[in-house]
């Protein structure tokens, strides 16, 4: 399923998240490139330079939004100021989804500005269904929400984390972006088979794919996404568009990041699986 | 055990829940949850940038995250819940060191780093977005000099400085007033509003000349380290020069969308604050003083609409 109602039945293939570093590269150079993946709240400002741009990439490119502080499963109300400056955004990008995180980060309007994992109880689940449903009502795009990497699970969870996406998913009637690199680091640092939580998502309702890389200590994986793919994040992937069918994938790079080529590079890497995925299912 | 009195939560923060609920069946428990786990996290390290050995009622912190936490495998509740800290002052840290540059060149790596912790403890964020951050630094340093020390005054004029930059960045531009849009308008009554990205500073030192300093420092040690980033090490930070006093009057602003920092004259800086309190044009020129001559203002105004300062005045 190249194309669903969770990413505006587009068929976007492989793209980058858009970072400061290549900003030059990009606008100078106007390198091949399918579409990026803008972190919202990076544009979510009143001017200046990031609005230059970003109307300057718009002009060549395909732009998708992914937000990093809506806090679907904080128990705080959606901020209205925060949503209508998010819209303005949704409007001057054309974005054909829009994606956060399956998470919490702030309460009584103090921000902790991570990715805070949730309980996996039924009542966290309506609550958090409930938000993501306003919030799309609001913004009039579609939602795909992303399971992030943890550390920490809470005693008071009720089902396992896929359970609980799959749960959130179901209720607010939303799409998924599955982020493989945080199955796996989620589950060498919680002990359980990423393919169980693969097999436990409803993977008719993925919209988006990210890949990213991670550092490992001696304890525990950090999602540093300061390094290339590893080779278990790319098996991850390959088993995940062979359930949900050829789906747009980006590459996420934040840290230590090197040239746009290498970084495009990397991201190419995907296509070798999705000529498998085409293949076994020539949909 | 002797509980210790719960200190006063920082700024912004609700009290935390005495105990986090055992099942969370309603958004009250979910709160509850929430508030407990922000505070463990919003909490300083320790000294060795670990988790407070005890909660804030006194109890050992292991025994308090593991009432909150799942066990498992080779990391305790106490190590997972620190994962979270540390990542969280970390991240911090880190965006006040890229936002205030000449500050931290000012005070110095531990000085900067205590001032840095003792403001983000006192101050959380309130904002959704980082840029915001150090928006409190400048009133943080003045109501607490001591993090500063002999450095005080100066460092409260820097951190409005830079302050200042982050506004002229991405700070909204209204929509600019022409000649001919003010063209006849009686002075008496004419008010002109400052864009709002425009911040006006008064210094005892030439702010503007030390963050500048300070800038060509690091583009310079940037390139040699060959940083694909452009972000210069932490570690190798060398001390600018504080420079000698001198009141400057300096108007931080951006002019196709890069930055500038233009000196004012003292008059000049008193019609523009003049015009951005809310004063007529007329009343404006008249804070310039006596002995403003009217070509002198005119060639002022000329330059302020060439680079688009005034706007029309708005709701806010």
């Amino acid at each position: 399923m190249p194309a669903n109602r969770f990413n505006g039945f587009t068929d976007y293939g492989i793209g980058l998240g858009l970072r400061v570093p290549h900003y030059r590269h990009i606008l100078e150079r106007k390198p091949v490139c399918a579409w990026f993946e803008i972190i919202s709240e990076n544009f979510m400002v009143d001017g200046g330079r990031p609005l230059e741009v970003l109307d300057r990439i718009l002009e060549q490119y395909r732009v998708v939004q992914h937000g990093v502080s809506l806090y679907f499963g904080s128990a705080d109300r959606p901020d209205r100021a925060h949503l209508r400056k998010l819209k303005a955004l949704v409007r001057r990008t054309r974005t054909p989804w829009l994606s956060d995180h399956l998470c919490w980060g702030s309460v009584d309007g103090t921000y902790s500005h991570d990715l805070l994992p949730m309980p996996y109880t039924f009542s966290a689940a309506r609550r958090t269904a409930g938000k993501i449903r306003e919030v799309r009502d609001f913004l009039e795009v579609p939602i795909c929400v992303e399971n992030v990497s943890s550390y920490a699970e809470f005693n008071a969870s009720e089902m396992a984390e896929w359970e609980f996406l799959a749960e959130v998913a179901e209720q607010a009637d939303c799409g998924i972006l599955l982020d493989v690199n945080n199955i796996y680091v989620s589950s060498e640092n919680h002990g359980f088979d990423p393919l169980d939580y693969l097999r436990g998502v409803p993977l008719d309702r993925v919209g988006q794919i990210h890949v990213a890389g991670h550092t490992r200590f001696e304890h525990y994986i950090l999602d540093t996404h300061d390094h290339p793919v590893p080779d278990p994040v790319w098996r991850l992937y390959d088993r995940a568009i062979r359930g949900a069918g050829v789906t747009a994938t980006l590459l996420e790079w934040d840290d230590k990041i090197p040239s746009f080529d290498e970084v495009h590079a990397e991201a190419l890497k995907a296509d070798t699986y999705l000529a498998g995925a085409r293949a076994a299912d020539p949909r | 055990m002797k509980r210790r009195r719960v200190p006063a939560p920082p700024a912004g923060l609700r009290p935390p829940p005495r105990r986090v609920p055992a099942a969370l069946r309603t958004d009250a428990d979910l709160r509850a949850l929430q508030r407990w786990m922000l505070h463990a996290l919003v909490r300083p390290l320790t000294p060795s940038d670990g988790l407070q050995p005890r909660w804030l009622d006194g109890r050992p912190m292991a025994e308090v995250a593991a009432e909150v936490i799942r066990p498992g495998g080779r990391i305790s509740p106490f190590e997972r819940l620190q994962i979270y800290s540390r990542s969280y002052w970390f991240r911090l840290i880190d965006c006040v060191h890229e936002d205030a540059p000449g500050l931290r060149a000012l005070l110095g790596e531990r000085r900067f780093d205590a001032l840095v912790r003792a403001y983000l403890a006192a101050q959380p964020s309130r904002s959704f977005t980082l840029r915001n951050l150090c928006a409190r630094l400048p009133a943080f340093l003045r109501a607490h000099p001591r993090w500063a020390g002999r450095h005080a005054a100066f460092a409260a004029a820097v951190a409005d400085f830079e302050w200042a930059q982050t506004v002229a960045f991405d700070g909204e531009a209204r929509p600019v007033l022409g000649a001919a849009d003010i063209a006849g308008a009686a002075p008496t009554r004419l008010r002109l509003r400052l864009q709002p990205y425009v911040t006006l500073l008064t210094a005892a030192w030439p702010v503007d000349d030390y963050v500048l300093a300070v800038k060509q420092r690091d583009a310079l040690r940037s390139a040699a380290s060959h940083a694909v980033d452009g972000v210069a090490s932490r570690a190798a930070a060398r001390r600018v020069a504080r420079p000698r006093r001198q009141r400057v009057y300096v108007a931080v602003h951006r002019l196709d969308n890069r930055l500038y920092y233009k000196r004012l004259e003292p008059a000049a800086c008193r019609i523009l604050s003049a015009l951005a309190a809310g004063r007529t044009l007329a009343a404006a020129v008249a804070a310039g003083g006596p002995r403003v001559r009217p070509a002198q203002v005119q060639a002022w105004f000329a330059a302020w609409m060439g680079f688009g300062w005034f706007c029309a005045r708005g709701k806010n």
